[in-house]
């Protein structure tokens, strides 16, 4: 009984991503965690954007750049406006790190190794980040503001996973 | 009046009359929350489409036949006139998972 509960919650934090291996998230947290993915993935485009030598590739990443900046100004709208100071936390710090590792990874690969790669991880990355929001961050967030914007989020990100794919399926 | 005066205001209004088909309508499809409302819209050939994005996010209403590749900037309204007949399905390259239809009688 211990021995399938203890693998069960190892496969549910394989599957989420390990930086989300965590409990009750705070809804200061969770903006926090939230903003963090948003600036993750803006970095991550705005090296695509002058590393990428595919066309749709580049057009992908100026794309995500765009509508992240978007959504950050809006949860930045938002917790100024809900008088809410987003509080850094081991899920945002786990967050980074792996995204500065990856950034550093992509950066050592060029040409068509390296929008395949870019491609790539922004699948996995929009399916982890998309897992966690359904999961976690969605249902742990009390403001009923908070948790629309989040929804929303998710909606805008599924799509960004959805153009993704369809990217990555043309390059091959 | 000078007789030829009238004469170009008679022609002005008739090229008028012409530019703008009586039947003509305008329809407006709303874009909110990465939703297109309404989900299915009718309309005709000639008619006018006021796409109006009420978003932070740019969108676009791409038809999956190639009829049309339309461009909503965000919080914008844009204007677009209908020049086939089909029911098209479109969606937003963008954000492929909003999805509508339009049907477009001749």
């Amino acid at each position: 009984m211990f021995v399938r509960f203890g693998a069960a919650i190892a496969a549910i934090t394989l599957m989420s991503g390990a930086a989300f291996a965590q409990g009750k998230l705070t809804d200061p947290q969770i903006a926090h965690i939230a903003y963090t993915a948003g600036t993750i993935d803006i970095a991550a485009a705005k090296q695509a954007i002058t590393k990428a030598s595919n066309k749709d590739v580049k057009a992908f990443a100026e794309d995500m750049a765009r509508d992240h900046e978007a959504v950050n100004k809006q949860a930045l709208d938002l917790v100024k406006k809900l008088k809410v100071t987003p509080q850094d936390n081991d899920t945002s710090k786990a967050l980074s790190k792996q995204a500065a590792d990856k950034l550093a990874e992509l950066g050592k690969l060029s040409g068509a190794a390296y929008d395949k790669a870019y491609i790539a991880n922004e699948v996995a990355y929009h399916k982890t980040v998309n897992g966690a929001l359904e999961k976690q961050l969605i249902p742990s967030a009390s403001n009923a503001e908070l948790k629309g914007l989040l929804q929303t989020g998710l909606k805008i990100f599924q799509g960004h996973e959805q153009h993704a794919e369809h990217v990555a399926a043309e390059l091959k | 009046m000078q007789p030829g005066c009238l004469r170009l205001m008679l022609t002005a209004l008739a090229l008028g009359a012409m530019a703008i088909p009586a039947h003509a309508a305008t329809v407006q499809i709303v874009i909110e929350n990465l939703v297109y409302s309404p989900a299915e819209t009718s309309a005709k050939v000639g008619d006018t489409i006021e796409w109006v994005n009420k978003d932070v996010l740019a969108h676009t209403a791409t038809a999956r036949n190639g009829d049309f590749d339309v461009m909503t900037p965000p919080k914008k309204t844009v204007t677009s006139v209908l020049k086939k007949a089909g029911t098209v399905e479109y969606y937003c390259r963008f954000h492929p998972n909003m999805k509508a239809t339009l049907k477009i009688e001749p």
